[in-house]
């Protein structure tokens, strides 16, 4: 084991459950900074829930997720979140521009309008994922993948240090996958982090350098190298939340 | 008959007009959280509020009376949040259970209050349908301060109440708080809600909050056009429909008042650009159309490869079929393609597809689809 300074997420002892049933079971797992992350598991794995336990989005049971040694909510202006695409109403009376300006939000705080300076980070945003010619059209006339890409704009404007993505290749079109990989793999060059909540194994090994594998329990986590092995693939994706029964 | 020239009345109009305005402007907000039905909940809610407070103190003072009703409507909805959140019971079964238990209580305690001897001057009949004709100028005043008020915590609050509406998780993870947020707008749908009591009553008054809003989605891709558009019908409706209640005798402000919203939001169903009934049939015939033509055009490409050298098929090759009917519909189409200059006519009823007939089929993915074996 590497020594606990080097990372930069800790999560310990997280578990959520709805109502009675256990979504996430005593999960601890440890991310270093600058790598480019998978959250990997089965539908129902909790990886989602993971994910939003970890940013406040809703309460565990028992648990702690910290950021640079500190919790989420004092470390937020450098930490950026990509929510799922069908968890908005994307017909919302709105442009794509406005969208990405929200990214903005948390810096300006409460109250505050943004202006001209933050309107042109937001076209820059829109320029690097390929979006800035829709930058005025209606958010209900994208296709999936341009959706997708309006989100990442708006997370890149938060310029944030560690990046969560919740499925952000869930329905998109190949070239909508490329673009966002070539991104966030850019990210990750210039020393973020990208933690991802990904569905397909194929493309694991090529996209990330570190991966979690996630069935209710924490199965793996570490170097994609290490990890992402097919003994453990095996464990994760066999058990369908029974092992916490005993 | 002298209606605008009547001092009350002027006085009257106004007020519906302010409530009219903010209502509007924050129920486009509402309407896209999809809570529409949260004003009437709390609206219907605050009957049993007026009547504690009729019984508490006994008097006619209405501002003790809306006291009650915004306590009773604040508790309505901290019941229904409550109850979504701790229980598997969903938020509109929630609401509808809520709504109607608070009315009921509403109505029980109205009877008792009509049966107390000095009940007869309460007028508390007035708080079901509204009479805005027995509105002074003080309640006026009222109106325009809650107006006013609304009006400003809109402005102030517009970036957050953006986000909350649009992704509540998205602004929580940013740091706005959905549990304050959601609490500022119920608390002004409260507001508006009480204010617009007497004017409007507590059956109708969810309208005001709901029908601009609808009406003003209508026209509109913007939040900001939206906003002004559903203030600006709101107002009008309350000015019409109030001034139509003073010139008919016994005739109650609120029923009127809604009337004319819902006249409004006809229109905007019906004639709006883009999201119209109208236009959108009118849009589905063309589609219909192109499509149809698309698919003869098609027919003609398939004949054009089958054979070596291009040349111009007869009518029934192309429509594959004798029946008159079908013949003459295929050769309109086929006289609009050669207008369209997609087809070329070589002599009576033989056509051949054009090279910018086959470009058009290209740019529609047409010829590539076929090719997949996809059509």
């Amino acid at each position: 084991m590497k020594k606990e300074e080097n990372y930069i997420i800790n999560v310990e002892d997280m578990t959520v459950a709805y109502h009675v049933k256990p979504v996430l079971w005593d999960v601890d797992f440890h991310v270093p900074e600058g790598v480019l992350m998978a959250v990997v598991g089965p539908n129902g794995a909790g990886k989602s829930t993971l994910i939003k336990a970890m940013l406040g989005l809703l309460k565990p049971v028992s648990g702690t997720a910290l950021f640079w040694g500190k919790p989420y909510q004092t470390q937020r202006k450098r930490i950026g979140y990509v929510p799922q695409r069908g968890s908005v109403d994307w017909d919302f009376p709105t442009t794509v521009l406005d969208v990405v300006c929200m990214g903005r939000y948390g810096a300006a705080g409460w109250i505050k309008r943004i202006g001209k300076a933050e309107k042109k980070m937001a076209l820059e945003a829109l320029d690097k994922v390929g979006m800035l010619e829709f930058k005025n059209r209606q958010i209900s006339q994208l296709s999936g993948g341009q959706q997708q890409r309006v989100f990442l704009a708006r997370a890149l404007v938060q310029d944030a240090e560690i990046y969560f993505m919740d499925e952000p290749f869930q329905g998109v079109d190949a070239r909508t996958e490329k673009a966002v990989i070539d991104i966030l793999k850019a990210l990750r060059d210039t020393g973020k982090t990208v933690v991802v909540v990904h569905h397909d194994l194929q493309t694991v090994p090529e996209y990330f350098d570190w991966v979690t594998l996630l069935n209710t329990q924490l199965i793996a986590s570490g170097p994609t190298a290490e990890v992402f092995t097919e003994e453990n693939l095996k464990k994760t994706y066999r058990t369908s939340g029974e092992a916490i029964k005993e | 008959m002298n209606v605008f020239s009547d001092y009350t009345t002027q006085i009257v109009a106004l007020g519906a007009m302010l409530l009219g305005i903010s209502a509007g402007m924050l129920g486009s907000f509402v309407v896209l959280k999809k809570e529409a039905l949260v004003g009437d909940a709390i609206s219907h809610s605050a009957l049993p509020g007026i009547c504690l407070a009729f019984m508490a103190f006994g008097a006619k003072d209405t501002n003790l009376f809306l006291f009650g009703a915004v306590a009773a409507g604040l508790l309505s909805i901290f019941v229904v949040k409550t109850v979504v959140k701790y229980s598997k019971i969903k938020f509109d079964s929630a609401l509808a259970i809520i709504l109607s238990s608070f009315f009921g209580l509403g109505l029980v305690l109205m009877t008792y209050i009509q049966r107390i001897p000095n009940s007869n001057q309460a007028g508390m009949e007035k708080f079901i349908f509204g009479q805005a004709s027995t509105m002074l100028k003080r309640e006026v005043y009222e109106l325009l301060a809650v107006g006013v008020v609304l009006i400003i915590l809109i402005i102030l609050f517009w970036k957050e109440l953006k986000l909350y509406v649009f992704n509540p998780e998205y602004a929580d993870s940013l740091g706005f708080s959905t549990r304050k947020i959601s609490f500022l707008l119920s608390a002004m749908t409260v507001l508006a809600v009480v204010a617009g009591l007497q004017t409007v009553g507590v059956i109708l008054m969810s309208a005001m909050l709901v029908s601009p809003a609808v009406g003003a989605r209508q026209w509109t891709d913007r939040l900001s056009i939206m906003v002004l558009l559903a203030g600006i019908f709101g107002g009008l409706s309350g000015l019409i429909g109030t001034l139509i209640s003073s010139s008919v005798r016994n005739m109650p402000t609120g029923p009127a008042i809604v009337l004319v919203l819902s006249i409004f939001v006809l229109i905007s169903l019906v004639f709006a650009p883009n999201r119209g009934l109208l236009w959108r049939q009118i849009r589905h015939y063309q589609n219909v159309k192109s499509i149809g033509r698309d698919k003869v055009l098609m027919n003609l490409y398939y004949l054009s490869r089958q054979h070596e050298n291009e040349h111009a098929h007869a009518i029934e090759a192309i429509c594959m079929s004798c029946d008159k009917k079908i013949e003459k519909q295929y050769r309109q189409i086929l006289e609009k393609l050669v207008e369209m200059g997609y087809a070329a006519q070589a002599q009576k009823d033989c056509y051949v597809i054009t090279t910018e007939g086959r470009n058009h089929l290209t740019e529609n993915g047409l010829i590539k689809e076929a090719n997949y074996g996809l059509l």
